[in-house]
């Protein structure tokens, strides 16, 4: 193509660079079933290994026999915790700084948790082998509630922590007890209680539940003896320090461990950790010297393979009368489950909580994180939000609507009244965030706009009026939620994993001809980051996006990252990805320089090219320079052309957003209909809108489904009620709502493009709206807060504690 | 464990094969014929990952033994280009309006509404909300899916194609 005739819009145009509503490359080989999924490889010689697991929450493991079992046609093996005693892996350590039982040591700490691995040569004998294994178990007393877990003759969950006063995090005050986290100042914020002219105090629980991508977690072990190397394809969102923590447990070099993460079926924090089927699948490996495929069923992957909240967060605010905040004071008591294996930087025990100060001007506050055990699978990742983020956001949305309904202020005005003012970023929180930039009063006063936010209230008052006259048996909510995110973790100067600072990496090679190549430390699992990234690199150097490919997940190609969760792809990766760009532009601009025999000052970028200023018509475009970068470079300038950045974030990003979501419940049937849900986001500078909606629609999707019924319930002996799709709720088509979404831009003034993030935004902010929509819509009837998840059932027995039953 | 012979035609092509009585028919078609874009996703035949069209019905092939597809006609989304290699207008309706995200349900979803609109061909969005209600799909949330959907149905009908909505 000639650019040389192209108008200055149509050469942009022709970069698909950001701010382009770009369709997405991926969807190329996905809508032709050509996507290459873990469980799509078939290697040769590949068996199959399958799971024996605990049916107690709490038992001790009187005798494993193996000998039927080993006996099944087409099986091989079986592993036991004494066969990994031989290899040192019968514990593995946890990213919170814990240790993990791989298979069952002595004891069970959970139900369907691993006891054996059968090894056979396809799905089908594997599961007749878990059959035929025999174990015999002697039921111990069980902790489910985790606030009977602190008790004084509580069960000892874990004997091998017997005698341990500190952990990872600090002091242990109890057997079951895990770490105190804190943050804040304590004497001041107690001071501001005690002289606050109004005070709220609530116990705000988010309940358990789980990621649950439509993929499972999955492997492909493969060891070659001869060579000593070993490749492992898996599910992983962190592929770089899969191969760090395996390398550290079992010995082989880091070079001589592959780690390969193919497309991945969504992932939503599920697909952090390192988990027994890994480590499993490799051991069997090793033992057998033939590749080993584990593949969780659906049950497996919601019973076991990490969860996300069960916090439980005793939230206090203090106010003067005008509304104004003085004070917060959260405590939170969390439930770990039998092992601590949250995916949180090591340094934070309760990841990123202490951004609970939301979008308001506290001028002071305090936290207390208490984690115990319980009887109940371990996990605790981010679904779909940094880390700890969405818990803390729930406890401070639900807290300020209470609040409103206690001084009688609409919470609307009492949010705009306290949030943190445009002149005041960058905001050093009491909690101690420095929060980068933001403009809250435009963006929620766009959303109350858009709604039609006085219309709505009066309309709410004529309906509550006509409810008390029995002319309806409906109540309707308006939830409306504001919130700021804290993402993109994170500065080496506080956030690491396993030691490892939280950077992450690009290389970009520009080839002879044009096209270029960029291999990236993160790792997609559906967020489009082959289509985003080379927006980025399009608009950085001038090559159309289409003539960029991007790589990731292949740790043999791709520069160490730390992976993709906790929004970090656009914030760190990102970031990464434009500052190799702009090393690679520097070197062009030498070239340039060089071709038009001036001086690279006198220089000046113009879309795709370098232009000598007021010489608009000399003028060198990318293509040229990459061809003289490898045909004829400058004399003393290394020929090629190509850049890698590892990017150490000065500074966490901060999303927000402004929701709002219109719900009436029918208090006869405690049905819901969500009649409208407007959802305004400012994730900085915006990439590709059209990807952007996609993962707002996604986002809110989830914590639709979060809010009103996603649920891992136990029964009081701690089976896992409701372990598969029969009952954890995942919304058809038919109930989602319809989504609204809209937009504000207020850069991150830190990032070098200015992005922020916004896939767990959603997520976030969704949460908070739906719930206080319910507990908006029953508030007139004397409620002040009633607990997550509000399906149809919750919602009718609402109705009938306040007696509304005829 | 003894194996019985199936036959059936698969995207078009006559295939014949032995499995195991149990094998059931989205095993076989992944790992016997190596047709790997129907996925799995759950026990429970609840997700629709693994959605193949059957004698003209979309079926779970996870809930179906191979032995009971024996002389059936299955295509599978490896059968759904057009002829020429181009993508049929289902697939780019999924394209064009970002109704995909990781691509997992992806297959399953455009087998079912291949079939939702060979039933009915210009349905409204809350026919296809309830057309498309066994299958799941954890990243988008439906609303491109129906705005593909549509888009499909407007082009099959010879509706001057549009641009992808704002």
């Amino acid at each position: 193509m000639n650019t040389a005739v192209l108008t200055r819009a149509e050469r942009e145009a022709r970069l698909e660079g950001m701010g382009c509503k770009r369709k997405r490359v991926e969807d190329i080989r996905f809508t032709q079933g050509r996507g290459n999924y873990v469980d799509d490889l078939k290697l040769p010689g590949m068996l199959f290994g399958d799971f024996v697991r605990s049916q107690y929450a709490h038992a001790r493991i009187k005798r494993i026999d193996t000998s039927k079992a080993v006996k099944v046609p087409g099986v091989l093996a079986v592993l036991t915790a004494e066969e990994l005693k031989g290899v040192n892996l019968a514990w593995m350590p946890t990213l919170a700084g814990d240790v993990q039982m791989v298979l069952a040591d002595g004891k069970v700490l959970f139900q369907n948790q691993e006891i054996a691995f059968v090894v056979a040569e396809d799905r089908y004998a594997a599961a007749d082998g878990v059959e035929a294994v025999e174990v015999e178990y002697e039921e111990l007393p069980v902790i489910v509630d985790p606030f009977k877990s602190m008790a004084p003759d509580a069960p000892v969950l874990r004997e091998d922590l017997a005698g341990k006063t500190s952990g990872a995090h600090g002091a242990r005050r109890h057997h079951n007890h895990i770490f105190e986290w804190t943050a804040g100042d304590k004497a001041a914020t107690d001071a501001a209680f005690a002289s606050a002219e109004v005070t709220i105090k609530e116990l705000i629980s988010y309940h358990r539940t789980h990621p649950s991508p439509l993929e499972t977690c999955q492997c492909v072990a493969a060891f070659d003896k001869i060579k000593g190397e070993l490749t492992v394809y898996g599910t992983f969102q962190a592929p770089h320090v899969i191969r760090t923590v395996a390398s550290l447990l079992s010995k082989i070099p880091e070079h001589k461990i592959h780690i390969i993460a193919p497309d991945i079926g969504g992932g939503f924090g599920n697909k952090v950790g390192a988990y027994s089927g890994y480590i499993c699948a490799i051991v069997a490996s090793i033992v057998t010297g033939k590749p080993v495929k584990w593949v969780e069923d659906r049950i497996e992957n919601l019973t076991t393979t990490s969860f996300a909240r069960d916090y439980h967060m005793t939230t206090e605010i203090a106010a003067r009368k005008d509304g104004t905040v003085t004070g917060l004071r959260v405590h939170v008591l969390a439930d770990h489950g039998g092992f601590d294996a949250c995916a949180d930087p090591s340094k934070f025990p309760a990841g990123f909580f202490a951004i609970v100060t939301g979008s308001y001007d506290f001028p002071v506050a305090h936290v207390a994180v208490d984690g115990v055990y319980t009887n109940k699978a371990p996990g605790g990742v981010a679904y779909r939000c940094s880390l700890r983020v969405t818990e803390a956001a729930y406890a401070i949305e639900r807290g300020m609507d209470i609040l409103a309904q206690k001084l009688g202020i609409d919470p609307a005005q009492l949010r705009l009244k306290n949030f943190i003012k445009r002149e005041q970023f960058p905001y050093q929180s009491a909690l101690g965030w420095e929060y980068d930039s933001g403009d809250y009063h435009t963006a929620m006063n766009k959303a109350l706009d858009a709604v039609g936010y006085p219309a709505l209230r009066a309309e709410q008052a004529a309906k509550r009026e006509a409810f008390k006259r029995g002319e309806t048996r409906e109540v309707m909510g308006i939830g409306l939620c504001f919130f700021t995110e804290i993402v993109g973790a994170g500065p080496s100067k506080n956030c690491d994993v396993l030691g490892l600072a939280m950077f992450d990496s690009c290389e970009i090679r520009v080839h002879p001809t044009g096209s270029a190549t960029a291999r990236m430390g993160s790792k997609s699992q559906g967020q489009g980051h082959e289509t985003t990234y080379a927006q980025i690199v399009a608009s950085e150097i001038g090559i159309p996006a289409d003539d960029i490919v991007v790589e990731e997940g292949n740790t043999d190609t791709a520069p160490y990252g730390i992976g993709t969760f906790g929004s970090r792809s656009t914030p760190v990766a990102g970031a990464a990805i434009a500052m190799a760009s702009r090393k690679i532009r520097n070197k062009a601009q030498m070239i340039a320089a060089y071709l038009l025999e001036v001086h690279e000052s006198d220089l000046e970028w113009d879309v795709d090219g370098f232009r000598v200023k007021g010489l608009p018509e000399k003028f060198k475009g990318m293509k040229e320079i990459v061809w003289a970068a490898y045909h004829s470079p400058p004399p003393g300038m290394e020929p090629g052309l190509e850049a890698v950045s590892y990017y150490d974030p000065p500074n966490m990003t901060y999303p927000f957003g402004a929701y709002i979501c219109v719900m009436d419940i029918d208090v006869d049937t405690g049905v819901y209909k969500v009649r409208r849900f407007y959802a305004l986001d400012d994730c900085g500078t915006r990439i590709n809108p059209m990807i952007i909606e996609g993962q707002v629609h996604g986002g809110l999707t989830e914590a639709f489904a979060i809010a009103m019924g996603q649920e891992i319930r136990y029964d009081e002996i701690g089976n896992v009620v409701g372990g598969s799709f029969m009952d954890f709720f995942l919304p058809t088509a038919v109930e989602t709502p319809k989504w609204e979404t809209d937009y504000t831009v207020t850069p991150s003034p830190h990032h070098p493009i200015g992005a922020k993030g916004v896939g767990e935004s959603p997520n976030v902010g969704g949460v908070p709206a739906f719930s206080n929509a319910v507990n908006d819509a029953f508030s007139f009837l004397g409620t002040t807060h009633i607990q997550m998840p509000h399906d149809h059932w919750r919602n009718w027995a609402v109705a009938q504690r306040l007696g509304l039953h005829r | 464990m003894a194996k019985t012979q199936v036959r059936m035609s698969v995207n078009g092509r006559e295939v014949e094969a032995l499995v195991e009585p149990r094998t059931l028919l989205i095993h076989f078609l992944r790992e016997q014929l190596s047709l790997t874009g129907a996925h799995i996703g759950c026990d429970t035949t609840h997700c629709g990952a693994c959605t193949v069209d059957l004698d003209g019905k979309s079926v779970k092939s996870c809930t179906l033994f191979a032995i009971q597809a024996d002389g059936a006609s299955i295509t599978t989304i490896e059968g759904m280009a057009n002829a020429d290699g181009s993508l049929s207008a289902l697939q780019e309706g999924f394209r064009m309006e970002h109704g995909l995200q990781c691509g997992f349900c992806t297959p399953g979803m455009i087998m079912r509404a291949h079939r939702l609109l060979k039933e009915n061909a210009n349905p409204s969005e809350e026919e296809i909300r309830f057309g498309i209600s066994g299958n799941l799909c954890r990243c988008t949330g439906y609303q491109n899916i129906v705005k593909a959907i549509q888009y499909a149905a407007a082009k099959l009908s010879g509706a001057p194609a549009k641009e992808a909505a704002e």
